[in-house]
């Protein structure tokens, strides 16, 4: 289907493959071997599949990057991640060892395409790109994690890394200094000798982490670094790889846009490449909250940052920017503003528009957005769904005088820190936190711990009566879930048990 | 270093702001690296104001200085001639020995050792007639031809009036001689290769443009972070007891650095007074960015936490192969130079300070009883009661693993170089020169031959006074030299500038040969090595 240099498709090509007639007709374009179940990507596929085919393989990946990716969301350990994605990797994108089943080239082959394709659906933006290549990078590493050794050392071999594996000889001499280097984190002895183990040697600047923090032996500049740790290098090989072909494609995309069977297949990839965590049932009202126009400035003590701040915008300047009109609007609909509550809402708090300017220029958007009106997909699906905390870090960064997005993110620290003081944080140690997670670029983090600031006396109280579920402790990855988490929580005692619990018209968490 | 620049690592929170303040909205565009990029840049900001007041001031005679013109034979001389090493000298040498002269005992119209190390007559002659400008410039420019690497590098000096000179530089050693006779300065500190003269940065449009390149990898130890365990002495003063300090971290962090790193061209130098300088000068060094210095830094660091923080030392086990060879090291200097020499834990309340780093309660507890019946008990003692007394009284339940792990990090506590860090983390550190005087003590910042570590006496490196007085003292010998006798090979300096010269020597030596291969390696091995 796609060319070796994944830029051109054969517009002539049939939907079907004839392999005998590729094979002859041009041998440069030989069928791919899959010697390893790992992979690098390196070669772009040259067989014809169907179209069928092409959007099938590419949805079936796309759903396993979009958990892996909400695993890391709810902060999963490496473990708890693999154990939940085991069944999910066995239905969608199977890939078994060599030895143990007849199904490898098919499973390889679905593989190494539908990584092509998500390439070319997200290579178009810096921060799509950024995304695919985390969440490809979290595939790959739980893949060569759950490797056979053998398979995998010899898939390490084929890289060509640019590695000296140390010879028997010089292990032995310096067994005791690499002995030292391979053991457990609990301080226990991996091995009984070090002739179990195997060691590269490189030069330290490639593996800073481990020489800094001593876990590699290290002679001459050469740092030894022991097979476990391998794997760092591995993966980090593979990001620094994938990100710099992600480079090219979205530079010969254009180029395939020329085809109009594709285009609109890769659209909808890139489109619907949600993590599931963020689509959010709408219908959550909660029991015992007065969700009304009226009240919203008495429940904006329930918003996260992003929400309070774009509500403090349109209180101050009577009027918000498209986008954040867009993000307010759809989290109001979350909480279970109703229709005729929102219309009235907005209608109030465009203060500077007439009757008339607003029933042309805003009325009709705020319908279109609970699918009231538009096309019959959209009023099918209920409009649109509230923005989910990813999406809102990742699209549409504000510009000048707009007032949507992440303050987390988009905002610079002192302007964060005065937001953060005027709604009451000023816990010298919590703004440090904050400050600190926003350098790491965990802006997730941040929202969490000023949210477990802010309710701390009420977690408090939840913890001791034993009352919060697991679910509900975990970490916040939507703005409609801190304002319901909030909310409980303020109210205890006043709220239904059911709702606490998680029944009802709870928060939804598509899985 | 006054002018060393830190990224805020706190935040300090602004004052609280109005609900509806517009600096929220109006700021709330940053981009997320530029954020992360802005505390640097107000941290740079930040830094010392003087500093751009002197350098302007400065900005102004450079350029007066440069439309002089520059000889050509300015740029050269010095470097071509071993013998011109110090142009002026034979020439007031020739003057003092003419019958012209009043036949005075000294050649000077002043008695050295009333002077102060400051005295400008004195730094005068020291500058003019003994600092070694050629061996200087060969060491930082690698090569015995001007490069980009001693044309581009930052010198700053220290005026009398301690205004500071930022980004000055020069083209040959002699124009650094020169202007350091103009001005004078007390102390001159070395700093960053840039990507352009750093004297032109503000000629340029793009201030991108003017970046720190390359420098040495740099080590700064200073006696005054051991106060809490040195009994010797404290503060600015030094004694040959405490100096063993300084000689278990030269042997420690050469032997990381030689044996772990691979780094060759390693130079400590005497700071003065209570420290010593590293100067690491191997090409893959001096162009690590800051990334690489602190992963070096970090595998460094033992010793944690400030003095009051209780137990410093805190290692994973097993003990990394780099720390099992600094105890080896360190166990005998421990015995000798801790426990006998400084005898840390003689008094009762230094002697509990142990006790706390012991991990068995009732072993601390039994130890405790037994030294507060026999005050006054050496720490040599105590040390070895540890074992004694945890062979005979220990319950079953004893853990005689923890115990032995904890009498490691006792040791390291008590041995292990105390750095500071920060000068090795920062490519752009300034750090001071080698063979400047020390404002305060007088004596001269002599580089250390490592091998001979053990023999250096810090309180007799040869000071200003001193120096001049044996150039005055010489005494011709009967049989003259072929080659005209250099002032400093007539004083105690010259073993320091012999030893400098050989060290430089190898360096370029070295360093013509990676180039050389560099170069060969381009043209496809189609040329000889040499
Ligand atoms: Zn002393």
């Amino acid at each position: 289907m796609i060319r070796q240099d994944f830029n051109r498709i054969d517009p002539k090509r049939r939907n079907t493959v004839d392999y005998r007639k590729k094979q002859f007709a041009d041998p440069s374009y030989k069928e791919t071997q899959y010697p390893h179940s790992l992979s690098f990507y390196a070669a772009p596929p040259t067989a014809d599949i169907t179209l069928e085919q092409f959007e099938q393989w590419a949805i079936d990946r796309l759903h396993v990057l979009a958990e892996l990716e909400a695993c890391s969301f709810r902060n999963k350990s490496s473990a708890e991640t693999a154990l939940h994605m085991k069944p999910l990797l066995d239905k969608y994108l199977p890939l078994d060892t060599n030895s143990s089943s007849s199904q490898v080239f098919a499973q390889r082959q679905k593989d190494h395409y539908s990584h092509f394709i998500l390439r070319l659906a997200f290579c178009s933006t810096k921060d799509m790109r950024q995304r695919f290549s985390r969440v490809e990078t979290m595939l790959f590493r739980l893949r060569f994690n759950a490797d056979d050794t053998r398979e995998r050392n010899a898939f390490i071999g084929s890289l060509n890394l640019d590695w000296e594996t140390v010879s028997d000889e010089e292990k032995r001499q310096y067994a005791a200094e690499l002995m030292a280097t391979v053991v457990s984190s609990f301080g226990k002895k991996t091995h009984q000798s070090i002739d179990d183990e195997t060691f590269c040697k490189i030069d330290w600047m490639r593996v800073p982490d481990l020489v800094e923090s001593r876990k590699v032996f290290l002679r001459a500049g050469k740092a030894y670094v022991p097979s476990k740790e391998q794997q760092s290098l591995v993966v980090t090989e593979f990001t620094a790889r994938l990100e710099k072909a992600l480079e090219l494609t979205a530079r010969a995309r254009p180029d395939l846009d020329e085809d109009d069977r594709l285009s609109p297949i890769l659209d909808h990839l890139s489109k619907s490449f949600v993590a599931p965590d963020s689509k959010y049932a709408g219908d959550s009202a909660i029991e015992g909250a007065e969700i009304t126009a009226r009240n919203i400035d008495n429940l904006a003590q329930h918003f996260p940052m992003c929400m309070s701040h774009t509500h403090r915008t349109l209180r101050r300047d009577g009027h918000l920017k498209h986008f954040g009109r867009l993000q307010y609007t759809l989290f109001l609909k979350g909480i279970g503003l109703s229709l005729d509550e929102c219309l009235t809402f907005w209608r109030q708090g465009l203060k500077k528009k007439t009757e008339d300017e607003f029933n042309k220029e805003y009325r009709y958007n705020v319908r279109h957005v609970y699918g009231d009106v538009g096309g019959d997909s959209n009023r099918r699906g209920g409009g649109y769904s509230p923005f989910s905390c990813q999406k809102i870090l990742t699209e549409h960064a504000p510009g000048a005088g707009e007032a949507h997005g992440c303050p987390y993110r988009h905002f610079n620290m002192e302007s964060l820190a005065g937001l953060l003081q005027a709604s009451g944080v000023n816990d010298r140690a919590v703004l440090q936190g904050v400050k600190e997670d926003k350098d790491k670029q965990k802006f997730h983090l941040a929202c969490n711990r000023v949210f477990e600031h802010v309710h701390r006396n009420e977690l408090k109280r939840a913890k001791d009566d034993g009352v919060m579920t697991a679910a509900q402790l975990e970490m916040i990855v939507h703005p409609n879930e801190y304002f319901k988490r909030s909310f409980l929580l303020k109210n205890m005692g006043k709220v239904s048990q059911s709702q606490r619990d998680g029944g009802g018209g709870d928060v939804k968490i598509e899985e | 270093m006054p002018h060393s620049v830190s990224p805020v690592t706190e935040a300090s929170p602004p004052p609280a702001i109005e609900m509806d303040e517009p600096a929220v909205a109006d700021t709330a565009q940053q981009p997320i690296g530029d954020d992360i990029a802005m505390t640097d840049a107000v941290a740079i900001a930040d830094a010392p104001q003087a500093e751009e007041v002197v350098e302007d001031r400065d900005a102004e005679k450079g350029e007066k200085k440069e439309t002089s013109g520059i000889k050509l034979e300015d740029l050269f001389t010095g470097d071509s001639d071993e013998d011109d090493e110090f142009p002026n000298a034979p020439a007031k040498k020739e003057a003092a020995n003419s019958p012209n002269e009043p036949s005075s005992p000294s050649e000077f119209d002043f008695d050295p050792s009333e002077l102060t190390a400051s005295d400008p007559a004195l730094l005068r002659s020291f500058y003019q007639r003994l600092f070694p400008w050629r061996y200087l410039f060969q060491w930082l420019n690698h090569s015995p031809t001007p490069t980009l690497d001693f044309e581009h590098r930052e010198f700053v000096f220290t005026l009398p009036n301690e205004a500071w000179m930022r980004y000055q530089s020069y083209r040959s050693s002699d124009l650094l001689r020169k202007d350091v006779l103009r001005l004078m300065p007390t102390r001159i500190d070395i700093g960053p290769v840039y990507s352009t003269n750093p004297r032109e940065r503000k000629m340029l449009q793009n201030v991108a443009g003017f970046r720190p390149l390359s420098k040495e990898l740099c080590f700064d130890i200073d006696l005054t972070d051991y106060d809490d365990i040195r009994t010797c002495c404290d503060k600015a003063n030094i004694c040959n007891k405490c100096w063993q300090f300084m000689t278990m971290a030269v042997k420690v962090i050469t032997a990381v650095l030689r044996d772990d790193f691979g780094f060759k061209h390693i130079m400590w130098v005497y700071s003065g007074r209570r420290g010593i300088h590293a100067w690491v000068s191997d090409r893959t060094a001096r162009n690590m960015d800051d990334s690489k210095r602190r992963v070096i830094a970090g595998y460094l660091e033992v010793i944690t936490g400030g003095a009051q923080s209780g137990k410093r030392v805190n290692l994973r086990r097993p003990l990394h192969p780099h720390l099992v060879r600094s105890l080896d090291i360190l166990k005998g200097h421990f015995q000798e130079d801790v426990l006998e020499a400084q005898d840390p834990w003689r008094s009762s309340d230094r002697a509990e300070k142990l006790l706390q780093l012991l991990p068995d309660i009732s072993l601390r507890d039994t130890l405790r009883k037994k030294w507060d019946s026999s005050p006054g008990r050496s720490s040599s003692s105590k040390w070895a009661d540890i074992d004694a007394v945890a062979k005979t009284s220990a319950g079953k339940n004893f853990d005689a693993k923890a115990l032995l792990e904890a009498k490691q990090d006792i040791v390291l506590e008590y041995t292990y170089p105390r750095l500071d860090i920060n000068v090795s983390k920062k490519l752009n550190h300034l750090l001071k020169s080698p063979f400047v005087i020390h404002p305060g003590t007088g004596r001269v910042c002599v580089p250390i031959d490592t091998r001979k570590f053990e023999d250096f006496d810090p309180l007799s490196v040869p000071t200003l006074q001193s120096l001049i007085r044996e150039i005055d003292a010489w005494v011709e010998p009967e049989v003259k030299a072929e080659k005209p006798v250099q002032d400093w090979e007539k004083t105690s300096l010259k073993p320091y500038i012999d030893y400098f010269r050989s060290y430089v020597n190898t360096l370029m030596k070295d360093e013509r040969g990676v180039k050389v291969k560099r170069e060969r390696d381009d043209e496809g091995d189609s040329m000889e090595l040499w």
